[in-house]
């Protein structure tokens, strides 16, 4: 057999026919500063971070780029640090990272309980959490929890820092707010206080894949019981993550019951609700409901056991 | 027809032993390590990501070949299905244990799985059953129905707690 350049093909020979995505150059930084000015001078460039959805749409050729700039090899971009009640998870931290680290788990559970569901064990050992918000699948993980937590997330370009609030991040399918030159930094957000319940839930037809919807709640109980505050997003339904602030002024000041998450999650499901090939709105929206109800009844039952697993 | 892309030395370590090869910028590691290496053990399915025949430990730890580039693997310790057997030839006693219960029929998404589970055993020898499971859970097989695999896997876990390597 013989190659295109009349080379042998197979071993050594330089074998072009396992390659999946259009020609581009490599790049590979070693700072941010230097990330943000390729970033800003080259071309049809595109960002790499873990690869776990880039390198698909390339293999694809869905995406197709001149330049590729990797940020793997950016040390200051990955790592977690809690000061306080303050969380910062750099972008090129890895999602495995997350779902491991200790601290973390205690102050903001619900973290690890999401980052179960995100892909798999080898796809979790490459995704970052920036590269999930930056690629912002409506199903993924990382954004709904982004949105649950009122998150920030910072953008450094040659010009500085920009940080854009969570809510206002996604600006349609699969398009966030990063200008030309800009590169996602981190995520930052304030653990709710020691004691709250938490719940993060899905549901797909097989784990690891992507959620037909999902569903996550923190909630806070005041000393009589009741709801002193309360955070709820349905992933999965929308263009981006859905944070539910009428089903929030629903349940503030309510005191738990079955009765009440009934109610809570007819006001969830009421609302537009994404359709595709495979799962329709009516089912869509049959989903969120019971899925919002599963989860506040969970959040509320470990807020209730003083923030333990319930 | 416009000019072949350039290519680049990558240097890197496999099964212990280091390799130079030229690569364009595009290639995928799985594509490196079979056509400029030579080492077919590694399978590619789907090439995006979805069925994990590619998987290979880099840094001891185990990523799709599919989704990574030969270029970011440079400098690193790769492990592919052709490094997981004991010096002397003979098997792991993960690779023993997917004999001794039938864990594959065809073998094309084996290399995947057992690199998987080297270094998920590793990390958690005492490994239950749903835990297993979902560890593989980003591994397709066609044949098996997955029954046998994850019986061949609990029998590794128990040999290793034993005493022993993956
Ligand atoms: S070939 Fe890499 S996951 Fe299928
Ligand atoms: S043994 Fe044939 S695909 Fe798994």
């Amino acid at each position: 057999m013989e190659g295109a350049d009349g080379a042998p093909q197979g071993r050594q020979a330089g074998y072009a026919g396992g390659v999946k995505p259009a020609p581009f150059t490599y790049h590979r930084p070693e700072t941010l500063a230097e990330a943000a000015e390729m970033a800003a001078s080259l071309e049809n460039a595109r960002l790499l971070s873990g690869g776990q959805s880039l390198m698909p749409m390339m293999n694809l050729r869905y995406v197709a780029v001149d330049h590729l700039i990797d940020l793997n090899p950016v040390a200051e971009l990955a790592g977690i640090t809690i000061d306080g009640g303050r969380v910062s998870i750099g972008a090129m931290t890895r999602q495995r990272a997350v779902l491991e680290d200790e601290t973390l788990a205690r102050c903001c559970p619900v973290m690890r309980e999401a980052l179960g569901f995100v892909g798999h064990v080898q796809t979790r050992n490459r995704g970052t959490v920036g590269g999930s918000l930056a690629h912002l699948d409506p199903a993924a993980e990382l954004p709904g929890l982004a949105a649950l937590l009122d998150a920030g997330i910072t953008l450094r370009s040659r010009d500085g820092d920009r940080t854009v609030a969570m809510a206002d991040f996604p600006r349609g399918y699969m398009t966030p707010d990063i200008r030309e030159g800009e590169v996602l930094t981190s995520l930052a957000f304030n653990a709710w206080p020691d004691g709250h319940g938490w719940d993060f839930r899905e549901f797909a037809r097989r784990h690891g894949d992507f959620a037909m919807a999902g569903a996550a709640s923190l909630i806070l109980l005041d000393r009589d019981g009741r709801i002193a505050r309360a955070a709820v997003v349905l992933i999965g339904i929308d263009d981006g993550p859905v944070r539910l602030s009428d089903v929030e002024r629903m349940l503030t000041g309510e005191t738990p019951s079955d009765d009440l998450f009934r109610a809570a999650a007819a006001l969830a499901a009421d609302r537009p609700m994404a359709a595709d090939a495979l799962v329709t709105e009516t089912y869509r929206r049959h989903l969120a409901g019971v899925l919002a109800r599963r989860s506040l009844a969970v959040a509320c039952a470990r807020a209730a056991n003083g923030g333990g697993h319930a | 027809m416009p000019d072949a892309p350039p290519k680049r030395k990558i240097t890197l370590t496999v099964n212990g032993r280091e390799y130079t090869a030229e690569a364009e910028d595009r290639y995928s590691l799985a594509d490196f390590l079979r056509h400029a290496l030579g080492l077919t053990g590694t399978h590619l399915g789907c090439e995006h990501g979805v069925c994990g025949a590619c998987t290979v430990l880099v840094d001891g730890e185990a990523v799709r070949g599919c989704l990574m580039l030969a270029v970011q693997a440079e400098g690193c310790q790769v492990t592919t299905v052709e490094g997981l057997a004991n010096a002397d030839g003979s098997l792991s006693p993960l690779q023993q244990a997917f004999m001794d219960h039938h864990g594959l029929q065809c073998g094309f998404c084996t290399p995947g799985i057992l690199t998987t589970l080297t270094a998920y055993l590793r990390d958690r020898p005492n490994a239950d059953e749903a835990e297993l499971r979902e560890a593989l859970s980003g591994n397709i097989c066609r044949c098996t129905g997955y029954d046998t695999i994850v019986r061949a896997a609990l029998a590794a876990a128990g040999a290793m707690r034993e005493g022993g390597q993956p």
